[in-house]
């Protein structure tokens, strides 16, 4: 079974057209990138998969689960790190992390086995009884995806994760973030081309909300014919944005 | 389950806020006693009853609800602001489960506010009776008014537009037309008819006739408190479900 399966997805806001007839697959385990300059539609894609806003038209199914049909089981299955970091300000690393395991189910035992695991794993302990609100950016991000994580989801979005942070941050999370790959479907945003070489299985660009091409970083390169995927992607973008 | 563990994050989120302590408990206390204490050196000749305790107590009080406007008002704009919201709204919360995690720990945050005005109140020579408890009782519409009133700004404004419109708009006007400072009847019939025609004079009124052991008379009061707080109420929830629905 496909973990994720788009059919015609489309999200117009007014005489806008966001996504346009999006059909993809994505299978369990991968890691897929999708790219695009601002406006391409890509968090419009990541809201209508995560059941934030309802498509226009078309259909998305979530390991089985309708976004139409079935919303609420379709939340049980995914996280979601949204593109601003979203913690309670004033809950403590642990509290909010235990905030988020509780609310999807887990009860106190469980919460906090999960809770000390995501510590653990992000390198969050020490700041575990700090109030959230005072960490830096960095850190406030890395507990925004393990608050994305705590819940064990199935599938993960990660809405442009290292977006303000410095090199060094950035690298950090994204060894974070390769140690998920095949534990879990994992969906990508992001402006930053080598974070999607060094992360993702395939890359799917999108430009004024359609669909591009979908394939690995060197079939890319292979269809735009250029050696730098940089110099594929903009090439590719170029034909796809709409005037 | 789900509702009472997100109520229990709104509530530290609430009370880990200093202003919201000050705001909440403190300023109504400080007010109470400043008041009390100008009526002890107010002459009796001067037969001026307004700040006497059993009037002014119940105004306090309702005054003092306007900030749970505030409160919950803030916490939801901020969470929307924030982006938190959109990450929970993408958990398996419903919509109830939201807006009874936002309004519930308001509840008894202003039923303690309540409470300790009242304890300063016997202080002031406020009567230990029976009809202390139906005034509580009668006060609780009082509170699902202003709970509605904030959750109901914080869905529609931002985080600033809410501090602006509660913190400074719906505290004066409120207080303004309750007939707690001042008398409605000094600003002429039409002044007070308005206020009447508003929740926050029926309020106080409400709460004062059941103070003074008058059920009947507070009955008079309260259904148009409880007309606006199931309007403001409901017109949160309204709000609220088409924000979640993107």
């Amino acid at each position: 079974m496909a973990a994720i399966k788009t059919e015609n997805l489309t999200k117009c806001y007014g005489k806008l057209t966001a996504l346009d007839s999006l059909s993809l697959t994505v299978e369990e385990g991968e890691m897929l990138a999708l790219l695009g300059v601002n406006g391409a539609g890509k968090t419009t894609a990541i809201k209508l998969l995560s059941c934030l806003t309802p498509p226009t038209s078309g259909e998305a199914t979530l390991r089985g689960h309708s976004i139409l049909k079935a919303p609420q089981e379709v939340k049980r299955v995914i996280g979601v790190s949204p593109q601003e970091t979203a913690v309670a300000k004033k809950l403590s690393v642990r509290e909010n992390l235990q905030f988020i395991a509780e609310i999807h189910g887990f009860d106190k035992q469980k919460a906090a086995e999960r809770v000390e695991k995501m510590l653990s794993d992000l390198g969050l302990s020490e700041l575990a009884a700090r109030r959230a609100g005072t960490l830096s950016g960095g850190w406030q991000r890395r507990l925004s995806i393990a608050m994305a994580l705590v819940s064990e989801p199935q599938i993960l979005f990660l809405d442009e994760p290292t977006l303000g942070l410095d090199v060094i941050a950035r690298h950090e999370l994204w060894e974070h973030i390769k140690a998920l790959k095949g534990k879990m479907t994992v969906i990508l945003t992001t402006h930053y081309l080598e974070e999607v070489e060094a992360l993702c299985d395939r890359v799917a660009i999108l430009a004024g909300g359609k669909l591009i091409t979908v394939g690995t970083v060197a079939q890319i390169k292979e269809l735009a014919g250029t050696d730098s995927f940089e110099d594929a992607f903009v090439k590719l973008c170029g034909k796809g944005v709409r005037v | 389950m789900r509702a009472l563990v997100f109520t229990k994050r709104c509530l530290c989120e609430i009370l880990r806020d200093p202003i919201t302590l000050f705001f909440g408990a403190g300023f109504p206390v400080i007010l109470l006693i400043l008041l009390s204490v100008m009526n002890l050196n107010i002459p009796a000749e001067a037969q001026m009853t307004m700040f006497h305790i059993e009037n002014l107590l119940p105004g306090v009080i309702v005054f003092g609800f306007s900030f749970l406007a505030l409160f919950g008002g803030l916490l939801l704009s901020g969470d929307r602001e924030t982006a938190f919201l959109t990450r929970l709204f993408t958990s398996p919360l419903r919509a109830r489960d939201f807006i009874a995690g936002y309004a519930l720990p308001l509840l008894p945050l202003g039923m303690a506010q309540a409470l300790l005005c009242v304890c300063i109140g016997f202080v002031f020579g406020l009567t230990p009776t029976v009809h202390i408890l139906t005034m509580l009782l009668f006060l609780i519409p009082s509170v699902l008014l202003f709970v509605g009133l904030g959750l109901l700004f914080g869905s529609l404004l931002g985080f600033r537009q809410v501090g602006s419109l509660c913190g400074a708009l719906l505290t004066n006007v409120s207080a303004w037309l309750s007939g707690t400072w001042f008398s409605l009847d000094l600003l002429g019939e039409g002044f007070k008819t308005f206020a009447y025609c508003l929740p926050f004079a029926n309020a106080v009124d409400a709460a004062r006739a059941a103070l003074a052991g008058d059920f009947m008379g507070a009955l008079g009061y309260i259904w148009i408190v409880c007309i606006y707080a199931a309007l403001a109420c409901m017109a949160a929830v309204l709000v609220f479900r088409q924000k979640m629905k993107g």
